[in-house]
């Protein structure tokens, strides 16, 4: 329930933020919303030396459109997220995700960079910024470089962040207009993380998919990329016997963690009906 | 350990402070300015009954340490009445409709109500279960609570129509 | 005065008496955040206790070092077994006839067992230090399967006891075995049971779940060394048993310990017996000579206080052809866990489980029930369980359920035929209890006539074609359940707390003005007596409710209860509270008397005065009527007006209900959407119809809970892996379903006011219902019987076993 202790710094700029990362060294930690480092903390499963607080930078919370990007800022909020008109007109399956997670609380603080980046399976955006091709910048010592989502996610809390780097924003290009979109997640309750969820991004073109992406979430080590589902479907009418053939193919890249949510056996089932019914809402929503 | 200072306003007071950098909101809240409003359930950010309003966010004060919450404004319960001591609409129905048992759950659950109806003034049913689906109750079955916030509705925008 | 103008219907809703729905006197300071829970106590001086708790479910504690904690600035002492043993309290009676460890004592047996006790000046320096404890363990091998408990091989955990071949409830067949009680008649059941036309057998499993109150268990301890004077507050649902408990196991006599309990948020049966965190405050309060506040965390309460349930019982049922029930047997493994620390009367290791002929009328029946150890958690008795009623209810609604599948017969259909009549009560059971009162028939009808039950089988029956057909992939299932509960502990013949009889209390003082102050034995925790105990007084002494104050849990203060749990303070403390009134009645009739000089028998008492017969617009109000209770009584009275009564209830009281749910079950998922659920209770006369509701309410939703996906769950190494909300699943208002809720009344014949209580009816009846609904949309696919909890991924199994996934 009481954390460690750890030193306290609140640094007014991104660039004062990195110098001091990589001053602290490796046990430092940045602060962004909170509410998956924190509850870690209470439990005492992460003892940071010192806790580097972003929410004073102003300039990592913006939502803007820069060419056919949107870019999101790190330390924007989930519930920012939610009541923009931007992203709800332009990607509304952020909006849709956001809203699955968590609580109303968490997402009064919880911020879209520290769900993007934070490493844990469970975290629900990750595989929607996979399915949207977005990517991520990470801001260190020696300046910012950019990773693409589908390169990041290494392993349970293994990113390619590096030493002393943070996410300082998404960058997502514009979906198509009228594209087709949906996040299905099934839990056990509201805040709980996904038992299994698929994203999927598809556009559609004389009643068939034109492009498909799709991401899964909770159901290996990492975010998943569903490629080969994703490329099964794309030209089809998205009839059943298809996409029985790309649940097969996203079942098959599963290997989920056994816990209270149920067997990995399961969790790969889950994963597929996820898929079927993304892809089904995704269509019905397509122009 | 090395202490850092804090302002910020409570309850419509301005509160110095000298904590530990580790120091939850919820205990500087509850042990260092005795408002024992908000309480804690859980470990892990579950229960919601440590609810406080800060800066216009319903945020579990559990979650967040005292030094985050310099230059906040913040209201617990203890600041949802009015200054002259009259109930808010929703401390008035949750009376009204029974909205609470022992009593434990109600203080973060109003004051996310609180901020739930500046949201959404006028919530659906499913609207109201979803809004507060970050506060555990396991006395009421969430039926009365319900009705205490419709109540709270009601009453606040029946008060905006007579004011206008 | 103007109250001569109101007519007798204003002068009673005026009392807000019983019937009423008399808004909640508590609420006024809860709502604004001035409640008086343990953990908003700040003495002067106090200090915190944290606990050093075991990794390990069983091994050998080899060494404790504390010198690192102690040297902590802040930590003013660190406790382990070695300090307790020298005040003989390293071990402590449980209330079941056994010794718990306070503070591990050469060994540990469940993860988190406490193994020392640090106290610091400050709640933070307390966790640092708990840190710094350094323990040694040699694990040794776990026991976690009960129905492994008694197997010749299994391990010994009980080393103290271990050549024991007495128990405290009987002799003890193995080093695990804790008891065995059984009730009924054996042979003519085994006879019935040899000669039937049909029967069933199955094993039903109520899983272990945990009552889980938002607020946790803690206590401030302050031991006053001038006075040689213990207070302690606490979380406790039972405060004079509590400070009994303490003068005999310490060397405080009982006058010099003043037990209070203040606000408590929840209690559902984890907070009735004591725990080693109250006895270690104790203890570091003597010796640091300061107050001392013990507050435990979420994971601790889950995984280390009173659990519920752990019951696995093998049920049989032998019934005629046309379903005429013939004979009931039930053998029960009870996994008590590491001590047994049930909070049952003494008598009763299995508390009231030979409630389990349940609403139906056998006239056969034997139970028995085995208690064994485990490397769990001790406790039992817990979660509005009524003393086990919530295991039997289980047994007897599936069993019920299985047995009608068996006979191609209608759930609802085989219960009608079965229940027992209203003109068999009072009834006694196969089993030994004589029920009060109840009408079966009527309730169950109205249930079903309520929700189309004949509709729904239809809508039923050709959802389940289209699933056949593969136009769907929802199953419906229609959950029954019909249950009788035994309440309101109890008769001093065979109900008592470590020989302390389960009468309660109420004592009521009216004062010059008209105003009164009424004490009770119980002790609420969410039910609202300071609402409801006043409803009574008001109908039966004609003073409103509003000019009442009641208080609990004053131990100083209030007479001796055994306090509130098991749905007792209704039909106990609440007959008290009746009883006390008519006395304070019958002395103001001979006041009211004297006043308008008469005889006592020509005045009759109306609503809120005493008149005199035939003569009406002669009386005297009680407000007039107590102020003479001071200035002018008749000539050898005594002065004042106040009473008091203990209660020793004639019997149980027996609430009943009939439930019915309607669900659908997603097969892909293992998702279950409760569409409807269906409530109607009896529990007698109804004190305030609003609270009532709210009660139901609440414990419906323990009922969904427990049914659709809390358990306690222990992997085989004994580690707990279900002790926080991650996954102890508590629903929110999202998935928490709408409730309706209807009644019926069967006074109870023997209860002054006709009360039986209601607190617990709705897990008794609830959690049934729901698994009911949930094996019944798979019965028609030839499934018997899916153990709870039915959660997404284990309904899903049940599915995939049915082979619906192909």
């Amino acid at each position: 329930m009481i954390p460690g202790t750890f030193s306290y710094h609140r640094p007014k700029s991104v660039q004062e933020a990195v110098s001091l990362l990589g001053q602290l060294g490796e046990d430092a930690r940045p602060l962004a919303g909170g509410h998956s480092l924190i509850p870690m903390m209470k439990l005492r499963l992460a003892v940071p030396s010192d806790l580097v607080d972003l929410a004073g930078i102003a300039d990592l919370r913006r939502i803007s459109q820069e060419g056919g990007d949107i870019v999101i800022g790190a330390m924007t909020t989930q519930h920012e997220v939610i009541a923009s008109d931007l992203l709800g007109e332009k990607i509304p399956i952020l909006r849709e995700t956001a809203l699955l997670i968590a609580d109303p609380q968490v997402r009064y603080v919880g911020t879209i960079g520290g769900n993007a980046a934070n490493g844990d399976p469970g975290n629900d955006m990750p595989a929607v910024m996979m399915a949207l091709g977005a990517s991520y910048d990470l801001t260190g010592g020696s300046g910012t470089r950019s990773v693409a989502a589908r390169e990041f996610y290494r392993g349970i809390y293994d990113t390619a962040l590096g030493a002393g780097e943070m996410l300082t924003a998404i960058r997502i290009p514009m979906p198509a207009s009228g594209h087709g979109f949906a996040y299905e997640k099934l839990k056990r309750k509201v805040g709980d993380y996904a038992t299994a969820a698929a994203a999927v991004i598809l556009t559609l073109s004389g009643g068939k998919v034109a492009t498909c992406a799709s991401g899964l979430t909770n159901v290996a080590d990492r975010p998943l990329f569903a490629e080969e589902a994703a490329a099964i479907v794309t030209g089809s009418t998205l009839d059943d016997a298809t996409v029985e053939k790309a649940v097969a193919a996203a079942e098959a890249i599963t290997s989920p963690a056994s816990d209270r949510r149920g067997t990995p056996q399961y969790r790969t089932k889950v994963a597929g009906v996820m898929v079927a019914r993304a892809l089904a809402r995704a269509k019905s929503r397509a122009a | 350990m090395a202490q850092t200072q804090i302002s910020l306003t409570v309850n419509g007071k301005a509160v110095e402070a000298s904590v530990e950098p580790r120091m939850l909101l919820i205990h500087f809240l509850r042990d260092k300015l005795r408002l024992t409003g908000p309480h804690i359930g859980c470990d892990t950010t579950h229960c919601g009954a440590c609810t406080v309003d800060l800066d216009g966010k319903s945020v579990k004060s559990c979650t967040v340490f005292a030094v985050q919450a310099d230059s906040a404004e913040i209201t617990t319960i203890e600041g949802i009445a009015a200054p002259d001591g009259a109930l808010h609409a929703l401390q008035e129905g949750f009376r009204e409709m029974h909205g609470l048992q022992c009593g434990f759950c109600t203080p973060g659950m109003i004051t996310r109500a609180y901020r739930l109806l500046q949201e959404n003034p006028n919530p659906s049913e499913a609207e109201i279960r979803a809004g507060i689906s970050g506060n555990l109750c396991r006395c009421t079955g969430y039926q009365n609570i319900v009705k205490a916030i419709q109540y709270a509705a009601d009453k606040m925008a029946g008060v905006q129509e007579a004011a206008q | 005065m103007n109250d001569t103008v109101l007519t007798p219907e204003q002068r009673t809703d005026q009392l807000e008496g019983i019937g009423c729905k008399r808004k909640r006197v508590e609420d006024v300071r809860f709502v604004q955040g001035k409640g008086n829970y343990v953990d908003d106590l700040d003495l002067p001086g106090m200090l915190y206790g944290d606990f050093v708790r075991s990794p390990y479910a069983h091994a050998r504690v080899t060494k404790i070092d504390a010198s690192k904690a102690t040297a902590l600035p802040g930590v003013v002492a660190v406790l382990t077994a070695e300090e307790l043993k020298g005040v003989n309290l390293a071990w402590m009676p449980t209330l079941a006839g056994d010794v718990q460890m306070v503070l591990a004592d050469g060994k540990v047996l469940y993860q988190n067992q406490e193994v020392a006790f640090v106290v610091a000046d400050d709640r933070y320096v307390a966790a640092d230090a708990v840190e710094m404890v350094e323990v040694e363990y040699e694990p040794l091998p776990v026991l976690v399967d009960p129905l492994k408990a008694m197997e010749p091989d299994a391990p010994v955990l009980r080393e103290d006891i271990k050549d024991k071949t007495e128990g405290a409830h009987g002799p003890r067949k193995h080093h695990n075995h804790v008891f065995t009680w059984e009730m009924g008649d054996r042979e003519a059941t085994d006879a019935a049971f040899g000669k039937a036309d049909v029967t069933i057998k199955e094993m039903i499993s109520y899983q272990r779940c945990h009552p889980s109150p938002l607020e946790t268990c803690q206590c401030v301890a302050s031991f006053d060394k001038v006075k040689g004077e213990l207070t302690l507050w606490g979380t406790f649902q039972a405060p004079h048993v509590i400070r009994t408990v303490a003068s005999l196991i310490s060397p405080i006599p009982e006058h010099k310990i003043h037990v209070i309990s203040p606000d408590i948020g929840g209690g559902f049966g984890n907070k009735v017996g004591a725990y080693p965190g109250y006895i270690c405050a104790i203890v570091a309060s003597i010796v640091t000579g300061q107050p001392v506040k013990w507050v435990e965390d979420r994971i601790e309460n889950l995984s280390t206080t009173a659990f519920a349930r752990d019951y696995h019982m093998l049920t049989e049922i032998a019934a005629t052809r046309d379903g005429r029930v013939t004979g009931l047997r039930v053998h029960t493994t009870a996994n008590q866990g590491a001590f047994d620390a049930c909070a049952d009367p003494s008598k009763w290791p299995a508390g009231f489980f030979n409630i389990v002929t349940g609403s139906y009328d056998f006239p056969v029946a034997y139970c028995s029930v085995d208690g064994v150890y485990t490397n769990k958690a001790p406790g039992g008795v817990a979660y509005r369980c009524s003393f086990r009623v919530t295991e039997a209810a289980y047994a007897i609604e599936r069993g019920m359920d299985i047995l009608a599948q068996k006979l191609g017969m209608d759930p609802a259909e085989l219960r009608m035929k079965n229940l027992i009549r209203r003109e068999q009560f009072p009834y006694t059971s196969a089993l030994g209890w004589e029920y009060d009162s109840g009408d079966y028939h009527t309730a169950l009808q109205k249930a079903m006539d309520a929700v189309g039950y004949a509709e729904l089988r239809k809508e039923q029956a050709a959802k389940q074609e289209a699933f056949k057909r593969g136009e769907t992939r929802e199953l419906m299932g229609i959950g029954v359940s019909f249950f009788t509960e035994i309440v309101g502990a109890g008769p001093s013949r065979n109900c008592d707390i470590l020989g302390i009889a389960m009468f309660d209390s109420a004592e009521i003082r009216i004062h010059p003005t008209g105003a009164a102050i009424a004490r009770m034995g119980s002790k609420s925790q969410g039910q609202g007596h300071e609402t409801t105990y006043a409803q009574i007084i008001a109908t039966e002494t004609g003073i409103a409710a509003e000019n009442i104050t009641v208080e609990e849990g004053n131990t100083d203060t209030a007479p001796y209860g055994l306090g509130t749990y098991g749905s007792r303070s209704t039909p106990v403390a609440g007959a008290a509270v009746a009883m006390a009134a008519r006395k304070i009645k019958a002395k103001a009739q001979m006041i009211a008397a004297f006043m308008l000089e008469v005889h006592d028998d020509d005045v009759e008492f109306d609503i809120d005065r005493f008149r005199v017969k035939g003569n009406p617009e002669r009386f005297k109000t009680m407000k007039e009527i107590a102020w003479a209770a001071y200035h002018q009584v008749p000539p050898g009275m005594e002065p004042g007006l106040e009473a008091v009564s203990y209660y020793d209830p004639p019997n149980m009281t027996y609430p009943f209900g009939a439930y019915i749910c309607v669900a659908d079950i997603d097969v892909d998922t293992g998702e279950t959407k409760i569409r409807r659920f269906y409530a109607l209770d009896d529990c007698g006369t109804r004190i305030n119809p609003m609270i009532i509701e709210g009660q139901i309410h609440g414990g419906l939703t323990e009922a969904f809970a427990i049914a659709m996906g809390q358990e306690i769950h222990y992997d085989d190494d004994g580690n707990v892996t279900t002790a926080s909300f991650l996954d102890y699943f508590l629903p929110t208002a999202v998935e928490t379903p709408k409730w309706e809720t209807d009644w019926t009344t069967t006074p109870s014949p023997h209860h002054p006011i006709g009360a039986k209580g209601v607190g617990e009816s709705p897990n008794v009846g609830g959690v049934p219902c729901f698994a009911n609904a949930v094996n019944d949309a798979f019965r028609f696919l030839g499934s018997t019987h899916i153990s709870m909890p039915h959660d997404q991924w284990r309904t899903w199994e049940a599915a995939d076993r049915l082979g619906l996934h192909t």
